[in-house]
């Protein structure tokens, strides 16, 4: 019996052990392989003859990201509303929580075959950052909905109860004291939508295209970091300019986790202090 | 002396509340005139907060909308090539060559689900133990940095994945087994390890849902505490941990990018796990920019039996999670 146990108790420790060192094996060694590819100079360039320098890259991820955010977080966050402050249980809420899972269990590949259908084809968008950002939007819709809903469920009864007994409206409740209240749990669903976008690759390249230049606006395409990242590995012309960016990716990521978990710490502390 | 003093208390409390008396008179009297004023303006706000709850449903309904959609688009894109090249020749033909107008893609369906069991073995028991471990056996100080560990795997992004998978297990595998390393065992370690953070993070949200009274009865008994997590506390979070594995499941099945890296992605039913695959996802976005005709609509084919299996899964997972919150 005692032997069982022990043994069931270091295959705990164990698994923990493999879990935590693939994550530090894969970021490690990244880093250490990547680092002394980076330089300002690959950063801030276009294509020179020195090297391939990834500007158009980061600006064309970044015309994405903001794009997607911005239409995906009102979207996301007044559904949330609806779920928590005004949906009575029902079917409908049934079928609108359903969606909201399936979604979240579509794979990005059939978005992107979606992506190309609909907007690229369909509604004439050509492969273009646009049509790119409406795909990842309706992505990132489940994650959005979900970490706001958790938000506002966070925030206490009293604070609504108190708010209509001081005869505010049901409106003025939400954008004057639900929402302000919490604001870090949407940032941190915002910073979370992010990461998404940033990483997401085959749901993109499908979209947005894979053209390596400068985007002149939205309605042109663009190459992202992660696709830019797929391209050089599978080309495997090139893997120092691999390595490098997927050290700008990796640096991406880990920035948007911290931020991300201080936003939810912030939500916390002031759930504590109230 | 005290009885002075107590007066004097009295005296003041005496004033205070008539203080308080004529203020709250004050005040309701201003209460009712701003209730009496807008009576008449009153419908305009109705109307406000009327629209407002429509917008907001609306934005709801987005997520059904994009659902029905997505579905509509994929089938009605789909299915007719499904239909011209035949439902048995496309799920059951082991030939893929679009040159040739063969479009048979069992070797997709049985990469997709190889790599999914290989991915399950791998990552299911490394999963679910890592769950007990946070769930049961972590101090507080360690959890704190394991859970953080645990959200940043699955933040990598899925190039990454497959990056890490060329450069440092492809030629691992090759150097221990031989042969090219791009390999089924290879997608399937990668697609472990991704689904990790899925499978840790929702087990231990059903483990620890399972309520204390369950372990302490054990414990009461006599029970070992690693005894009670496994006889008692697993059995009853199982619901929990199978919409885990489930979830799990759909994302492996569902994962493209990391594949398509280490994966070989050659249309030939495996035939050892050191033989290259290629899964429906990988089949899609290896193609999709080049093909033309039945060819591209055949892609969409591919792209419909995918969905059928992850709305099979899907549907799974939502009776599981339902049943176990109806207890």
């Amino acid at each position: 019996m005692k032997t069982k146990d022990r043994i069931l108790k270091s295959l705990l420790y164990i698994s923990t052990f493999v879990t935590v060192g693939v994550l530090l094996w894969i970021i490690g060694y990244i880093l250490i392989k990547g680092v002394a590819h980076i330089s300002w100079g690959f950063l801030s360039t276009s294509q020179t003859s020195e090297y391939n320098g990834i500007l158009p890259i980061i600006i064309s991820t970044l015309y994405l990201v903001f794009l997607g955010v911005v239409v995906a977080t009102p979207i996301g966050v007044f559904a949330a509303i609806y779920l928590t402050e005004y949906a009575k249980q029902g079917r409908i809420v049934k079928v609108i929580r359903f969606a909201t899972e399936s979604l979240g269990a579509i794979p990005s590949i059939v978005f992107g075959l979606f992506g190309l259908i609909f907007f690229v084809v369909i509604l004439r968008l050509q492969r273009s950052l646009v049509a790119g950002a409406l795909t990842v939007t309706i992505m990132v819709l489940p994650t959005i909905i979900r970490a706001t809903e958790e938000a506002l469920k966070s925030v206490p009864r009293e604070y609504r109860e108190g708010s209509f007994a001081l005869g505010a409206s049901k409106f003025r409740t939400i954008f004057k004291v639900i929402l302000p209240s919490a604001i870090p749990g949407i940032l941190s669903a915002i910073i979370l939508t992010i990461g998404r976008i940033v990483g997401e690759s085959a749901a993109v390249f499908l979209t947005a295209g894979m053209v390596p230049r400068m985007p002149r606006g939205i309605f042109d395409p663009g190459r992202t970091l992660s696709v830019h990242m797929y391209i050089l590995a599978s080309e495997g012309i090139s893997f120092d300019e691999a390595y490098a960016t997927a050290v700008v990716l990796v640096v991406i990521v880990l920035i948007v986790n911290f931020a991300a978990n201080k936003a939810v710490n912030l939500l916390k502390r002031s759930r504590m202090a109230s | 002396m005290r009885v002075g003093k107590l007066q004097m208390q009295l005296a003041a409390l005496n004033d205070f509340k008539d203080r308080m008396l004529i203020r709250m008179i004050l005040e309701n009297e201003r209460i009712e005139q701003r209730v009496l004023k807008p009576m008449k303006k009153m419908k305009w706000s109705d109307i406000f907060e009327w629209l407002i709850e429509r917008v907001f449903f609306i934005c709801a309904m987005f997520a059904v909308f994009s659902v029905a959609a997505i579905t509509i688009f994929i089938f009605i894109k789909g299915l007719p090539a499904i239909r011209e090249i035949g439902v048995l020749n496309f799920t059951l033909g082991s030939k893929w060559k679009p040159s040739a107008n063969l479009f048979g893609i069992l070797p997709m369906i049985a990469g997709s689900i190889f790599a999914t069991i290989g991915a399950i073995a791998i990552g299911v028991p490394v999963g679910i133990f890592t769950a007990v471990f946070l769930a049961e056996v972590a101090p507080p100080k360690v959890a704190n940095l394991v859970r953080p560990a645990v959200e940043l795997l699955a933040g990598i992004p899925s190039v990454l994945y497959g990056f890490f998978g060329l450069v440092v297990i492809v030629p691992l595998v090759s150097d221990v087994f031989g042969g090219a390393g791009y390999s089924l065992l290879t997608a399937s370690f990668i697609l472990g390890v991704m689904i990790l953070p899925t499978i840790i993070s929702l087990s231990e949200a059903a483990l620890r849902a399972v309520p204390n009274e369950y372990k302490e009865g054990a414990l009461a008994l006599g029970s070992s505490h690693i005894n009670a997590v496994f006889t008692v506390l697993m059995p009853a979070a199982k619901s929990g941990i199978v919409a885990a594995i489930i979830l799990g499941v759909g994302r492996a099945i569902g994962e493209t990018m990391a594949v398509m890296l280490v994966a070989g992605n050659t249309p030939r039913i495996p035939g050892s796990i050191l033989d290259p695959i290629r899964t429906m996802t990988t089949n899609i976005a290896m193609e999709m920019n080049y093909a033309v005709d039945l060819h591209f609509d055949a892609l969409f084919g591919t792209g419909v039996v995918l969905f059928v299996f992850i709305m099979i899964l899907n549907l799974v997972t939502y009776f599981f999670v339902h049943r176990n919150t109806a207890k």
